[in-house]
């Protein structure tokens, strides 16, 4: 029989060791992630499989028999149809959207006055950049550069017919143009907006609640189509003749108020998430409605929706080709409308101009979403244990 | 309503005279006061009157209203009947008037609802600068001085979820210091942290009745009643049902329940 001893006393205390091999490094994660069990095994391999199999074809196609320059369709053309090309050759025409190039970024605007659209790109991204960098200062003065500024200056400066600029009609703009500058309103405008009407919706004033619930459900409840359409067929209709306006400005207060009812939806699941302690301490330090909102709440809960707004954000942005149902032309619209021109009809241009848009609509969209998983990581200051 | 007003308004003169007390030395007076949560009367004719000075210990069975009564103070819960009266300012719908006292009532919760979103010394200088309009620098001078006092001036620059939960009250105790208030409300202040942290923090509260604070405390902490309190209150079932001295409190209660209470928390 042992004897259990009841009593023990630790005389030295235990100090950290390093992790034993074979638990952190290259190896381990290889064992741990690829080839953990049998079907995780089989799994990996299926998937190297498959990308051997597809990625070299589409490598050949976008980028080794791939046309770069070009006069015309002959250049993306097999002889059979009339082109250069051996037969059964296949591969991306880039050559069109090289030579459409122009009209993919502003549509019919006119060549010689493009210098002002590129001039307002330039101001965007000298603005834009260090917005987007937290270390740079003085980014109260920035944001209202950019947000009040930029585009007081932009419309000057797109639209013309002041300070000796030729008008141009919004009618002509199209292209990344329509697309860009249709999203940073919708984005500007919509944001605050939400704001507003989320904090309306959650209001103890009945008048104020009812209108932002009215207006949210409303909105919400119809497609962008259907607003873009009416905006642009029946609004005319009831207009006293005469009265006109602009068709794109339509399509800017369609697009903003469309988003602003999502976003608003958005940021009252983040107010939700804030818990009552939050506003009562603030309501015990005497922070006014205001200042409760702006230092405390607000923070913290837009904070907690990033991925949610990011989202609308993207999804905004890729609406904007709905316009195309109102007759303008963004990105995508442009491109299609080329495919139309006889001089660059061939098998291949349909697939690389679409192909050229979807990359161009990803750049964007995944340049908002990684900076969106960046500043959520920049902001996390909750420090869970 | 008109006579109503008019009897409560009587019974604080007389209750002014019979004390022989002038009103400035009254820093809350609470009168016939009644709270409803829908049709459940949480709240039943409330009567008290604090003094300045006066350091107050409120205790009783969960659900008896404490804290729902010291919540009325600072309107963050709003009373259906009867007078508040906080520093000479009545609390009613008046918006402006319950910022005037919130800004002079400090009040400290049970989960410390410090803003995660703002450093130590951000929590402790947001109300000063904004609310009291204190310069900046002003304002930091302030908050470090109070979080000396308590002890944690090392700690200005962290956020609160990288502090321990007793460290994380006594930022709570000092950004309501921050803006000088002429009362401090205690919400259950030490009932949400762990055994080794309570001592810290009824230090720090003692420290302050020392000084002379106007404190209302609602706590479970009964060595701390005994040693700093002037007055306990007991309270169940919405009602106040006994106070006293301490000395006389614990050692001769006479309401039956509070001698239950009594015998179920001090073994």
């Amino acid at each position: 029989m042992q004897e259990h001893d009841m009593s023990w006393v630790r005389t030295e205390m235990a100090l950290a060791q390093p992790a034993p091999a074979g638990v952190t490094g290259f190896s381990a994660w290889v064992r741990k992630n690829l080839i953990a069990s049998t079907g995780d095994t089989i799994l990996t391999i299926i998937g190297f499989a498959l990308v051997v199999m597809i990625l070299p074809q589409i490598i050949n196609w976008a980028f080794i028999n791939a046309v770069w320059t070009g006069p015309n369709r002959t250049v993306c053309a097999t002889v059979a149809q009339g082109g250069i090309q051996p037969d059964g050759w296949s591969g991306a025409c880039w050559a069109f959207v090289n030579a459409k190039f122009g009209q993919i970024m502003f549509g019919t605007y006119p060549v010689e006055e493009r210098w002002r659209p590129i001039l307002v790109g330039i101001l965007l991204v000298v603005l834009m950049v260090p917005m987007l960098m937290p270390s740079v200062p003085r980014k109260g003065l920035n944001a209202l550069l950019l947000i009040v500024g930029l585009p007081i200056v932009s419309f000057f400066l797109l639209v013309g017919g002041a300070f000796g600029l030729e008008h141009v009609e919004t009618a002509r703009w199209g292209g990344l143009l329509v697309t860009l500058s249709l999203s940073f309103v919708a984005i500007v405008v919509s944001l605050p907006l939400g704001i507003m009407l989320a904090l309306g919706r959650r209001s103890r004033m009945p008048v104020v609640k009812m209108l932002c619930v009215i207006f949210i459900e409303a909105v919400r409840g119809i497609p962008l189509i259907t607003v873009l359409f009416m905006a642009s067929v029946m609004l005319p209709l009831f207009l006293p003749p005469g009265v006109t306006f602009d068709k794109y400005l339509r399509a800017l207060i369609g697009v903003s108020l469309f988003a602003a009812a999502y976003m608003a939806e958005v940021v009252r699941g983040g107010l939700q998430a804030i818990p009552k302690g939050q506003y009562e301490g603030a309501d015990s330090l005497g922070l006014g409605y205001w200042q409760k909102m702006y230092f405390i709440v607000m923070p913290q809960a837009l904070k907690l929706v990033i991925p949610g707004i990011v989202n609308t954000f993207i999804g905004m942005f890729k609406d904007t080709s709905l316009v195309t149902i109102i007759s303008m032309f963004d990105l995508l619209g442009i491109v299609k409308q080329n495919f139309s021109d006889a001089n660059w009809a061939t098998a291949q241009t349909a697939k690389s101009g679409l192909i050229f848009a979807a990359f161009v609509f990803w750049l964007f969209c995944f340049g908002m979403s990684r900076y969106s998983m960046y500043t959520e990581r920049r902001l996390d200051t909750g420090h869970k244990r | 309503m008109a006579t109503e007003n008019a009897v409560s308004a009587e019974e604080i003169k007389v209750n002014a005279a019979k004390m022989h007390i002038s009103d400035t030395d009254v820093a809350i007076d609470i009168v016939a006061m009644h709270k409803w949560y829908g049709e459940f009367h949480v709240l039943k004719d409330i009567n008290l009157r604090v003094m300045r000075g006066e350091r107050i210990v409120i205790c009783g069975p969960s659900g008896s209203g404490k804290s729902t009564m010291i919540r009325c103070i600072n309107r963050l819960e709003e009373h259906q009947k009867g007078k508040i009266i906080v520093d000479g300012k009545e609390l009613t719908n008046d918006l402006k008037k319950i910022d005037e006292v919130r800004r002079e009532v400090g009040m400290v919760f049970q989960h410390f609802n410090l803003f995660p979103h703002l450093t130590i010394l951000e929590n402790c200088t947001l109300a000063p600068i904004w609310v009291r309009k204190t310069p900046k620098k002003q304002a930091e001078e302030i908050a470090m001085h109070f979080l000396k006092r308590v002890k944690i001036p090392e700690q200005a620059n962290k956020y609160p979820g990288q502090l321990s939960g007793g460290q994380q009250q006594r930022v709570a105790i000092a950004r309501s210091l921050c803006m000088n208030p002429r009362i401090m409300l205690f919400d259950e202040p030490t009932s949400a942290l762990d055994p080794e942290m309570i001592k810290e923090v009824l230090e720090t509260m003692v420290g302050l009745a020392e000084e002379g604070m106007t404190m209302l405390c609602v706590t479970h902490e009964m060595g701390f009643a005994r040693k700093v309190a002037n007055r306990v209150i007991f309270m169940d079932q919405g009602q106040i049902v006994e106070q006293n001295t301490p000395a006389e409190f614990f050692d001769h209660p006479r309401h039956e329940r509070t001698k239950l209470f009594l015998s179920q928390i001090l073994h």
